[in-house]
């Protein structure tokens, strides 16, 4: 069986991800990023509007400083692009790096 | 954010005593309570959850910089301190090196946005090799608070 080898055959892959836990990202959570990106051998690229940043590196990632409600993009590219996105989605929409979403503002809605 | 926006220019020291974390986390804490940021009543308790907060993790990400810092009730704005070691310091960072170079952030709790831009600000410069180099050779307090402020102000520093 030949694997399907387009132009793209290690293409990359994207994905749009929304920070939902509170504190937004700040360094615990950067950490957990990363810490789950270099288990993929694919390289990973994450961006917001201004900045496009190594989603291997602590300090780079820190750097994106992204506040709760911020949507990121990630950008995967290698063999394990796929399973890389979904792991790096989970952890940050469903897991929200173990931390609690923003408390409700209005108690009255 | 700036580096002026939250550095206390007054508490920037030169030549850290400590050898170790926590001592250089004492230093600094007491720098930002010398500087009139913080009352000296609530040193220990920030000097405290500032060493817990690095237990878990350490913020020495490499690269001889660490950023130890926390959320405390004691700030209603981002204030931080620049200490400098010129022999190093063992903070039981990511890749094992002594550490040069440590800006201590202490974040206003229910704001977590200001911490973010607060450490947007620090890593945006920290992850740049000319200014590690530059603050890890700068020898006066003076020195250091010119770095901060070329970088602020001169987009073309790097």
């Amino acid at each position: 069986m030949w694997p399907k080898l387009s132009s793209e055959s290690k293409g990359a892959v994207e994905a749009e991800v929304e920070i939902r836990n509170a504190d937004g990202l700040h360094m615990r959570p950067a950490m957990q990023f990363v810490d789950v990106a270099t288990k993929f051998t694919s390289d990973i690229t994450v961006s917001n509007k201004e900045n496009s940043v190594d989603g291997k590196s602590i300090m780079q990632m820190s750097m994106l400083a992204a506040t709760c409600g911020t949507k990121l993009k990630i950008r995967a590219q290698g063999p394990d692009a796929q399973q890389a996105i979904d792991a790096l989605r989970e952890l940050v929409e469903v897991k929200m790096f173990g931390e609690p979403p923003p408390r409700a503002k209005n108690s009255n809605k | 954010m700036k580096f002026s926006d939250f550095i206390c220019f007054k508490a920037i020291i030169p030549e850290l005593k400590a050898k170790d974390r926590d001592g250089a986390i004492t230093e600094l804490v007491n720098a930002l309570v010398k500087g009139g940021k913080l009352k000296s009543s609530q040193s220990a308790e920030i000097i405290k959850a500032i060493v817990k907060r690095e237990k878990e993790a350490s913020t020495g990400m490499g690269k001889g910089v660490a950023v130890p810092h926390v959320k405390h009730l004691a700030v209603k704005e981002a204030i931080a301190a620049v200490g400098r070691s010129s022999r190093g310091i063992n903070f039981s960072s990511l890749d094992k090196q002594p550490v040069y170079s440590v800006i201590l952030l202490i974040s206003p709790v229910d704001n977590p946005d200001k911490h973010l831009q607060a450490m947007e600000n620090i890593f945006k410069h920290l992850q740049q090799e000319k200014f590690r180099k530059f603050l890890r050779q700068s020898q006066t307090a003076e020195q250091i608070e010119e770095l901060l402020k070329e970088v602020d102000e001169n987009p073309s520093f790097y």
